[in-house]
């Protein structure tokens, strides 16, 4: 029966199904299940499955967002239970993104911030055209592991820049990694405005924040 | 609404239709085989036996159309309907009879051998995009009397798709007939569920050659499906003008109707062809020029406007290489021939007039035939009300991507290109090795090739095959076929 259960969640995730994960969530912590187990074995392989037919090429994008929302969805339901056990899921991380002033794009930016918070970290999602004394203020609020800029626009990537610099004079610098994407972003862009590292692609940037706290 | 192309007005495809019949009365079409001829003169067709010339009279003509099957089907080798003859259907198969294979390796042209079209049919096979093979290469490691029907022997010990083909002789043409009832499991069934077609060609202007007339009158009686490839060359074999020489393509394959239908009421014919306009300053019959193309369109036109399935040979370029040019011009007569509602395109893979075929070629043109029927699928409501309930749901959020509408609709609304098509950014495609299209081609024929699987033919029937070829192949002086790999 609670095998059953947990096998139905890894399927829902694997079909791309995010009401029936998180109700079939409920359903398995109504009937008793242990938190930690509907996580570890009901939902992670879900997610491993996905993962493994997107980088095989049979999944393609909205499988896996689609499938990180169902996840997101159940680990609403779970955290309260974990907590109530005195139980927490070890976070990977903190990371506080969003789109740089004078930028609007936004799904390249959601598209990390949802396979990050799939892939177990913490994300703060600022939105867009976000000014830069506010990525700074929420990075001292959270005690951010990882910043994430996003810009689009060739003239909006110095603002990417600006935040590094903005960063380093509140003294924060030292303790926050500094992550940047978009489309005319690239490796030496990054190392030339002294940020930690740079993703291509929403798969590429949960890789790279693991790294970047390894 | 499927999206539609017309290049002809109603009235001017009548003229077209009426000028062809007139043409059949006078001059006549010259028909270089007895039995046509007997089989127009009995019919009440004024011939001149001499002259070996056919003055068909319009009545003819219009009884033969009424005859003809507007629409059927050819069959896989697993007995089901795979290829739609008839209304708007538009399928592709790969250019045909190529006397050189552009060799993915060394980048030159040569003469195919048995290898390369085993190789050719299994890429058919796996392509999705392809529905049906065609006897696409002409293989030079063995005798050319028997070329025609050892590349159909070939094909049919790895198909499934069914396939078009064609005869270079008249005796030829009963072995090949032989292979098919072999694979068929007698006359009668593969007279019910065909899984070949016949190209015909008449050869500009107004003849039928003894061989090909003969190959016509004998896929009718077998009730073979049969495919009138007329051409006609604007401004050398025909006239300049596209609508004249569309006037003489009707004139042409009307009278491949009506010895069609001579030789056996209700037998299955296409209204087909292969025109070109003829190039002013090479003096060739360019396939990829804008004028061959609509010549094609208006004849396929003509061709539903008489009720006939269609066919063209489109989707092909004259590049001698897989460049630029050879991409421009495959993807504008493919369009253009499915936009044209044309039932069967021969023609993917083939460069260099038609006369080269490359298996590089065939996995860039899939993906452009993968576009092509996207785009006559056309756009659809999906849901009622199409967008309001879902937009305002979301309100002014952008996070399609997650919601469970764009994973319901998305494989359906895009066509999704394989590794050929480069769609990546810039890092992504330098990370990749920064490949040329004809590279990931390369690979990709490679890929494919590794996931063929060849059909369940039982050994017996393997054997039948094998000699009804070399009792062929002994007539001419080889006494063992090639040995065939992979089987």
């Amino acid at each position: 029966m609670s095998d059953e259960l947990l096998r139905q969640i890894t399927e829902s995730l694997v079909q791309g199904d995010p009401e029936a994960t998180v109700d079939l969530t409920r359903q398995a912590l109504a009937a008793g299940l242990e938190p930690l187990a509907i996580l570890n074995q009901g939902l992670m392989p879900g997610m491993q499955v996905v993962g493994e037919k997107f980088a095989s090429g049979e999944y393609f994008l909205p499988h896996l967002v689609v499938a990180a929302s169902g996840m997101q969805g159940a680990m609403a339901l779970l955290e309260p239970a974990l907590r109530a056990r005195q139980q927490a899921v070890q976070k990977a991380g903190t990371v506080v993104i969003g789109t740089v002033r004078g930028d609007i794009h936004e799904i390249g930016k959601s598209l990390v911030a949802t396979m990050l918070s799939a892939s177990g970290f913490q994300v703060v999602d600022l939105g867009v055209d976000v000014p830069t004394e506010a990525f700074v203020a929420k990075v001292q609020e959270t005690q951010a592991d990882i910043v994430g800029l996003s810009a689009l626009l060739t003239t909006t990537m110095a603002v990417q820049r600006e935040v590094i610099e903005a960063l380093k004079a509140a003294g924060l610098r030292e303790r926050v990694r500094v992550m940047v994407g978009g489309a005319p972003v690239n490796q030496e862009w990054a190392e030339a405005i002294g940020a930690d590292g740079y993703a291509e692609d929403a798969v590429g940037a949960v890789e790279l924040a693991k790294r970047l706290l390894g | 609404m499927r999206p539609k192309f017309a290049l002809l007005s109603d009235d001017l495809v009548e003229r077209i239709i009426a000028e062809g019949m007139a043409l059949l009365v006078d001059p006549g079409v010259r028909v270089h085989n007895e039995e046509a001829l007997r089989l127009l003169a009995e019919a009440g067709a004024q011939v001149d036996f001499g002259a070996q010339v056919a003055r068909i009279p319009e009545h003819l003509v219009r009884q033969a159309l009424e005859q003809a099957p507007s629409e059927f089907y050819l069959y896989d080798l697993e007995g089901n309907p795979a290829v739609h003859y008839g209304g708007d259907s538009v399928q592709f198969d790969p250019g045909s009879a190529a006397i050189t294979l552009l060799d993915g390796e060394t980048g030159e042209q040569r003469p195919p051998v048995t290898a390369d079209f085993v190789r050719f049919v299994q890429l058919v096979e796996v392509l999705p995009q392809l529905d049906a093979q065609s006897t696409a290469l002409i293989c030079a490691d063995v005798p050319q009397e028997i070329a025609d029907l050892y590349r159909l022997y070939l094909a049919l010990n790895y198909m499934r798709k069914p396939i078009v083909t064609g005869a270079f002789r008249k005796d030829t043409w009963w072995v090949m007939k032989d292979l098919l009832v072999a694979v068929a499991g007698g006359e009668r069934e593969l007279g019910e569920r065909p899984i070949a077609i016949f190209d015909v060609c008449p050869s500009p202007p107004l003849l039928w050659s003894d061989l090909t007339c003969q190959n016509l009158i004998d896929c009718a009686r077998h009730r073979i499906p049969a495919q009138l490839v007329s051409m006609p060359l604007a401004g050398a074999t025909a006239p300049v003008t596209l609508a004249a020489a569309v006037v003489q393509h009707t004139a042409e394959n009307l009278s491949g109707v009506v010895i069609c239908q001579l030789a056996q009421p209700g037998a299955p014919i296409v209204w087909g062809g292969s025109p070109a306009a003829f190039d002013m300053r090479e003096g060739t019959p360019p396939m990829g020029a804008v004028e061959t193309w609509m010549i094609d369109c208006a004849y396929a036109q003509v061709g539903k406007a008489l009720g006939l399935p269609t066919h063209a040979y489109l989707g092909m370029s004259d590049a001698k290489v897989v460049d630029v040019q050879c991409g421009l011009e495959s993807a504008g007569g493919t369009f253009l021939a499915a936009l044209a509602g044309i039932n069967m395109v021969s023609g993917a893979g083939m460069l260099d007039f038609e006369s080269c075929q490359s298996l590089e070629k065939l996995v860039i043109d899939a993906e452009i035939i993968g576009m092509a029927k996207r785009l006559v699928a056309g756009i659809q409501a999906r849901e009622d009300p199409i967008a309001l309930a879902l937009i305002r749901r979301r309100g002014h959020r952008a996070d399609y991507l997650a919601q469970p509408h764009t994973l319901q609709w998305f494989r359906q609304e895009l066509y999704i290109p394989s590794e050929v098509i480069d769609r990546g950014s810039l890092d992504a495609w330098k990370r990749r090795g920064a490949k040329t299209a004809l590279e990931r081609a390369r690979e990709r024929v490679r890929q494919l090739l590794a996931t063929y699987t060849p059909p369940p033919l039982p050994d017996a029937l393997r054997r039948e095959l094998r000699e009804i070829a070399t009792a062929a192949a002994r007539r001419f002086g080889l006494d063992q076929l090639p040995t065939l790999e992979g089987t």
